[in-house]
């Protein structure tokens, strides 16, 4: 035991900075969700559909005007529309800290003039105050409704040496009781609706919900069908939404302090900021 | 189907030929021939089909067993070969099927008091259409009777962030009793979900199967899908998709010892392994631009080409880390004591219930699709297949350190044989299968991984994909190595089989 204390000593600092100071996110080269041009879309004139048909998740649309219409919240980031697109309005991108707050800014309808912030409510403002009340200690409770793995699998790495959530003040329980947040993974399938459910209905309020990865937060290419929901849409109330297949540890980051209003949010009307 | 052995029987024949299998294999385990797994398909002519796969040996073909049944029923065989066991269950719950003699006709995939009628499956029921209610009811468990016996549900909502399911334990004082784990709360029909799909969205569905093991459910689906159609991807193709499956086994072995650490509460060991396992998972990112490898494995080849110039120079700055922390846990006392003896699983019941890889492989059963049926370009890669006596939960950590040093070899070899090329080819090189079927394979990070895939009469579309999911035939045998042992070494023993809910719910 000694041996690894020394070990553990002499290894230094493995944590990085990201995201209270510079530093890495530990996400170079990673990519995120593809990013649309309507300027170079062709579909109004030539009727291409190139990219609704290739996509397996049913986020692309086209209406009759040929208007092309991205829901991100359906995303699962396979890239195969930026691989068809004869015109390249379709691209690869970094864009993953996609975490909102309103569902609505996650659907890109290619319109020219992009929102830069969602207006705010009065409800807003109380659910801000009451959020500053939590925000240098929040309990997270995750349930696992039917993913794949993945998303566990980077919630799991947020407690790694190099992400180090709490230090961020950010902590998972194991008891719904003393739980501030609920995360859910998956498209909720009908085994796991209950035991979903009676897990919010032991959390204290306030509570808040995170649909995290794109199951949760619209289906994805697994959910529906015999098994499933299409995530926690008409299931329970969500304040913060992040799609991705999986989200990286640094876009779960985010979009938890996005929640907290530590962090502004990067995604309006399907437009990502850096865009 | 492709590269199989195929005998059509009618369902009277059906028990002789197990018996004559049994009798071909011996009294003794054997190392190579085994019963894989069996499923159900619809026909043309509206009927079920129902199709057993079987290994024979290392470099022989497989072997398929096809019988129709009458009347929707089928002498049950998993009296005779016990890890059909579970594949009659699911095949009874979405097909509808009947299964004489069945030991245990109890639901399995979906839950008592799920709606069952029609089987989501069978033909003309649209197995997409519609989500179903779902009532819970208990499981059927064997009746307990003693005062002094507790009966602890835990889950399927657990501790931590880990995957969705329930375990019964029947214990007393700190003994276990039984132990019943109930799965299958995350099945998201992901067979379903392939029927009726493009060739190139079959990969990305393959890829959301597991998410930890993305790269091997995509190279399984290719690879039978390639099959089929008489593809063969560019030797580049093939060599990069050794690279990719061996970094996939690499970041699954270390985050496996970080956890197996947790689980000895040896802090800094679970530090280091998740943090190594981080290291690998960024090279992932910069190399691919998914930590989870997603996105390039297609039936054909890879999606795009691979700029692995960086990657040996990536890999050294770890390699001794890696090297040192495996010694550091083989010296460590404290937590090689909680593994020695530990949820011993022999080598008889890994066989007959049908243990794959690394569990197998600690249990003295020397068996490695790698090796035994190369795929990719592993036929020209030398490396050794790790094998233990003990089957304990040491020994299962043992093989899989010993697999993390020969990944990193393998890795660097064939960094060093990839030459420029080509990673993409549609052009058929050998003959197509007559009927559209393929049958693909991976050694993947949990075992043996087949994908057996019918395409549409145009080839241009699935008709029915069957994942035979490692972790599916691990949690068969995991229950084995529970009873009789005690609550304080659950945990531990559990972390030791390295088993992933999500891809045996599917």
């Amino acid at each position: 035991m000694p041996v690894w204390t020394w070990f553990g000593l002499q290894k230094g600092r493995a944590t990085t900075p990201w995201p209270e100071r510079p530093g890495p996110d530990g996400q170079d080269g990673v990519l995120g969700l593809p990013r649309f041009d309507a300027a170079r879309c062709s579909t109004a004139q030539t009727g291409c559909t190139d990219c609704v048909a290739a996509c397996p998740a049913s986020a692309i649309s086209a209406n009759a005007a040929g208007a092309v219409r991205i829901d991100y919240a359906r995303c699962v980031g396979c890239q195969l529309c930026t691989e068809v697109c004869p015109e390249g309005a379709f691209t690869v991108s970094h864009d993953w800290a996609f975490g909102v707050r309103d569902k609505a800014d996650l659907v890109n309808r290619g319109n020219a003039i992009v929102p830069t912030a969602t207006p705010q409510t009065t409800n807003e403002t109380e659910l801000a105050q009451e959020l500053k009340a939590f925000g240098k200690s929040l309990h997270i409770r995750h349930v696992d409704a039917g993913s794949c793995n993945g998303c566990e699998s980077e919630l799991q790495a947020l407690l790694n040496p190099f992400y180090n959530l709490h230090r961020l003040g950010l902590f998972f329980t194991p008891s719904p009781r003393f739980a501030d947040l609920l995360l859910v993974t998956g498209p909720v399938t009908a085994a796991m609706r209950e035991p979903l459910l009676r897990t919010f209905e032991a959390m204290p309020q306030p509570r808040w919900v995170m649909a995290a990865g794109t199951c949760a937060t619209g289906g994805g290419t697994n959910g529906g069908g015999y098994a499933c929901h299409n995530g926690l849409d008409g299931i329970l109330p969500v304040d913060v939404w992040l799609p991705g297949c999986p989200p990286n540890p640094a876009a779960l980051i985010e979009a938890l302090l996005v929640l907290l209003r530590r962090r502004p949010q990067r995604v309006h009307g399907g437009h990502h900021e850096s865009a | 189907m492709q590269h199989c052995d195929t005998t059509r029987l009618n369902p009277a024949e059906l028990l002789a030929a197990a018996d004559s299998l049994l009798t071909e294999l011996g009294d003794t385990p054997s190392a190579h021939g085994r019963m894989q797994m069996a499923y159900a398909c619809g026909c043309a002519d509206g009927g079920i089909e129902v199709i057993y796969v079987l290994s024979q040996g290392a470099n022989l073909p497989y072997k398929v067993w096809r019988v129709r049944p009458q009347d929707h029923t089928l002498p049950s065989l998993a009296n005779k070969l016990p890890l059909l066991g579970w594949y009659e269950r699911e095949m009874m719950d979405l097909y509808g099927l009947r299964f004489e003699g069945h030991p245990e006709p109890h639901p399995l995939v979906l839950h008592e008091g799920e709606p069952r009628e029609p089987a989501p499956l069978a033909k003309p029921f649209d197995p997409l259409a519609t989500t179903r209610d779902y009532s819970p009811q208990p499981p059927i468990v064997p009746q307990v009777l003693g005062p002094d016996i507790q009966r602890l549900p835990f889950g399927p909502v657990r501790a931590d962030i880990v995957e969705s399911a329930q375990f019964l334990f029947f214990y007393i004082g700190e003994g276990i009793l039984h132990y019943h784990p109930r799965l299958f709360y995350k099945h998201r029909a992901m067979e379903a979900r392939f029927q009726g799909q493009p060739l190139r969205v079959g990969a990305v569905l393959a890829e959301r199967v597991s998410g930890i093991d993305s790269v091997a459910h995509a190279l399984a689906y290719a690879q039978a899908v390639e099959g089929a159609m008489g593809w063969r991807a560019p030797a580049r193709a093939r060599y990069l998709r050794v690279i990719l499956a061996e970094l996939e086994r690499l970041y699954n072995h270390l985050h496996y010892l970080g956890h197996l650490s947790k689980t000895t509460t040896l802090k800094v060991g679970e530090a280091e392994g998740h943090l190594l396992e981080e290291r690998v998972k960024q090279i992932n990112g910069k190399l691919t631009g998914s930590r989870f490898l997603r996105g390039l494995v297609t039936p054909g080849g890879l999606r795009r080409d691979l700029d692995i110039s960086g990657l040996d120079k990536a890999l050294d700055a770890i390699n001794e880390e890696i090297d040192r922390y495996l010694d550091r846990l083989e010296s460590t006392r404290s937590h090689l004591d909680r593994l020695m003896t530990t949820g011993i699983l022999p080598r008889q019941v890994a066989f007959d219930q049908g243990a794959t890889g690394p569990i197998e492989r600690a249990s003295n059963l020397d068996r490695d699709l790698r090796r035994d049926h190369p795929y990719a370009h592993y036929a020209k890669v030398r490396f050794s297949v790790p094998v233990q006596q003990g089957g304990d939960a040491h020994a299962r950590s043992l093989v899989r350190m010993e697999e993390i040093r020969e990944s990193l070899a393998i890795i660097r070899q064939t960094i060093g044989r990839t030459k420029p090329g080509e990673v993409l080819r549609f052009d058929v090189m050998e003959d197509p299968d007559p009927q559209g079927e393929g049958l693909g394979w991976v050694e993947a990070t949990r075992g043996g991984l087949l994908y057996a895939v019918h395409l549409s009469a145009d080839r241009t579309r699935l008709l029915r994909v069957k994942i035979k999911e490692p972790s599916f035939s691990n949690w068969r045998v995991f229950p084995f190595t529970v009873e009789d042992s005690n609550m304080m070494d659950y945990a531990i023993n559990e972390a030791s089989f390295g088993l992933s809910i999500a891809g045996a719910d599917r």
